[in-house]
């Protein structure tokens, strides 16, 4: 059986670039219509799937991911239950799964028993928003030695000293914050996000993820053209649920239409 | 970063990789602008002819009859603003501008260190934007008009719970999309390295002066000292230049309705883990879900504490207990009633322990009591409690 680290690579060699990373919040709005989503977003293409587990002090989200993530621990959300989410989307789905997430549901759980559980649920990455270069010794060990891939971020401040650190360690994908910011839709790409790209392609092999900000078809198209291997949409995909809570079957439609919209060539 | 980030084991720099530039080029400026005699001489200015350094140690004679041993208060209450606030936030503001930043922002949660920060901001001349919980907003009317007069604006916060901790959330949102001319002023020592650091060597003048004070006084160092704690300013700061003396420190923390219910004592009711940047005692749930501290003094109320203490916890060499919020307001009266001096309701938490402990003490013994802030913030707030106690002014 392939690691989680091996089944990202295998899909990044095998789809059409660029990929989508597909992001929601696991339990947004609440467990059974938050499965229901991770199945749409496989369905209508999404070649990866991010699922948020939400922390009550998110420091690197927007507003719309603040609110689901509120909506999803009201509703129960927690370590356990996203483990069961996984495991349950793993009996009829590969779609690769990344985890997003906050250092402390990490810690508390204990660093190691984390990715082993992660692992056993069929979890493939981990990004982890307040984990610099700096602290991610004891995590990238252990998802090292569970398979996982640890998922590291640069950003347009990210010094070429640090750059060359981070991409020794990195596996999976690289996750290229594209604003200097919080999460949420923006118009448009940044020069020095474009610029960013180009410096980490230059250095690595693995494939690199813009992510942070991208909600249009056109700026996937414009990433594509200067060759990133993936984009990931998040914010964007929230609000569509926000926008129709209460109808689960218009949550699930209105994911599914929009990442069709992304897909399409 | 150049130097260790952590505190035995405790502090750290989780934050989100956007931030570490800007925590580089502060640590940068703390240690090549800092120690520089140019930024020392504008910042003894400031906290001199400013700010109105040296504050008093008051000896009081009527607690020390009462109490039975020579009891000080170091008056940070008399420092301009009304409390140890102003020493940090003119040293941040003074520091940011030399880096060349032009604006401020801060968080707050009663409005003392949002009102230092304006004060600075008002006087260097750099733009200040305050983030300040909704529910704290509504509650502390009185700082938030204090800091728009003095042209900061204050921006509620909506989010989470709407208190501090949101608040400070908020501020490193705003800052990690304005670093390049934006500093954030934290208001006390946590967050990611190297404000921990940073904000422990600007209140440590409050010890610094204590033993120079104290040894002119009574020629020789104090037997036990006591202050509050939330974040933990106030306390590292008078504690650090005693730490390597045998001298007894003491930090009291907001124990709220008893350490069984709702409190806001993380050193003494909560477990090591990673909150606003760094690793130290939080209040948390089984999965590391943050939990909402409770406690009497807004200034107290906060589910984290600086990781310093924590280290200082592990290690023994301060000891650190809770009162009450009930304790707290009885201290409160005492040294309004005592001594005339209206005392913060988070330093009447250390004033209130002070009462507890002096029993152990000899009538030589030395006890000096941070008096960290003023009450008047309090007043309208103690009436109604003790209104609704049926206790008459």
């Amino acid at each position: 059986m392939k690691t989680g680290k091996e089944t990202i690579e295998a899909v990044f060699a095998a789809h059409t670039k660029p990929l989508l990373v597909a992001f929601t919040v696991a339990g947004d709005p609440e467990y059974g219509v938050s499965l229901r989503i991770m199945k749409e977003m496989a369905l209508a293409g999404a070649d990866i799937i991010e699922l948020g587990l939400p922390f009550s002090d998110p420091v690197a989200d927007g507003p719309v991911i603040q609110r689901a993530d509120l909506r999803a621990m009201d509703t129960g959300m927690n370590t356990d239950r996203l483990l069961d989410l996984v495991r349950e989307f793993r009996s009829s789905s590969k779609v690769p799964i990344v985890i997003l997430t906050y250092a402390n549901l990490i810690m508390r759980r204990g660093i190691s028993r984390f990715y082993t559980d992660a692992a056993a649920a069929g979890i493939d990455g981990v990004v982890i928003a307040d984990v610099p270069y700096e602290e991610s010794e004891p995590f990238t060990k252990a998802a090292e030695q569970s398979g996982v891939a640890p998922i590291m971020m640069v950003s347009p401040t990210t010094s070429d000293e640090r750059l060359s650190g981070i991409l020794n360690k990195a596996a999976g994908f690289i996750y290229l914050v594209a604003v200097m910011g919080v999460t949420g839709a923006r118009t448009g790409v940044e020069q020095t996000a474009l610029d960013l790209l180009k410096r980490v392609k230059t250095k690595t092999s693995v494939p690199v993820a813009p992510g942070f900000g991208i909600s249009t078809p056109e700026q996937v198209r414009e990433w594509a053209d200067h060759d990133a291997d993936a984009v990931i949409v998040g914010s964007a995909i929230v609000r569509r649920i926000e926008d129709n809570l209460g109808d689960p079957d218009a949550i699930v439609s209105a994911v599914g239409t929009y990442i069709r919209t992304l897909k399409k060539p | 970063m150049k130097l260790p980030s952590r505190f035995g084991e405790y502090g750290g720099c989780y934050v989100p990789e956007t931030l570490i530039a800007a925590l580089e080029e502060l640590e940068k400026a703390y240690l090549q602008i800092l120690p520089g005699n140019t930024f020392q001489s504008e910042l003894i200015h400031y906290l001199t002819e400013f700010a109105g350094r040296d504050t008093p140690l008051t000896y009081c004679r009527n607690m020390s009859a009462d109490l039975g041993c020579k009891v000080y208060l170091k008056r940070e209450d008399l420092l301009h603003s009304g409390a140890h606030k102003l020493n940090n936030a003119i040293g941040q503001a003074l520091l940011a501008k030399f880096m060349g930043k032009t604006r401020l922002i801060a968080e707050t949660g009663a409005g003392q260190h949002g009102v230092a920060t304006a004060i600075a901001g008002a006087t260097l001349g750099m733009s200040v934007e305050v983030y300040m919980g909704e529910v704290d907003v509504e509650r502390q009317a009185l700082n938030v008009a204090r800091m728009k007069m003095m042209g900061a604006k204050v921006i509620p916060v909506q989010s989470g719970t709407r208190t501090l901790k949101d608040a400070i959330n908020e501020a490193m949102r705003d800052w990690v999309a304005s670093v390049g001319d934006t500093h954030y002023v934290i208001g006390t020592v946590v967050g990611p390295h190297p404000f921990p650091l940073l904000v422990r060597d600007l209140q440590s003048v409050i010890g610094t002066e204590t033993r120079r004070q104290i040894l002119e006084k009574e020629g020789k160092l104090p037997t036990t000292i006591v202050a509050c704690i939330g974040g933990g300013s106030n306390a590292i700061g008078m504690f650090h230049p005693f730490v390597n003396d045998a001298v007894t420190l003491i930090g009291v923390e907001a124990g709220g309705e008893g350490l069984d219910g709702k409190h806001g004592a993380t050193l003494c009711g909560g477990s090591p883990g990673v909150l606003h940047g760094n690793f130290s005692y939080i209040l948390q749930d089984s999965y590391g879900q943050i939990q909402e501290s409770h406690s009497v003094s807004a200034g107290l109320d906060y589910p984290g504490v600086g990781p310093e203490h924590s280290m200082h916890k592990d290690s023994g060499r301060v000891m650190y207990t809770a009162v009450t919020d009930t304790e707290a307001l009885d201290a409160f009266l005492y040294l309004s009633r005592t001594e005339g001096i209206i005392p913060a309701l988070e330093s009447s938490h250390a004033v209130a322990y002070a009462r507890r402990i002096v029993p152990a003490l000899k009538t030589d013994d030395i006890l000096v009591i941070n008096l960290s802030g003023r009450g008047d913030k309090d007043v309208s707030q103690v009436i109604d409690l003790m209104q609704q106690n049926g206790v008459a002014l």
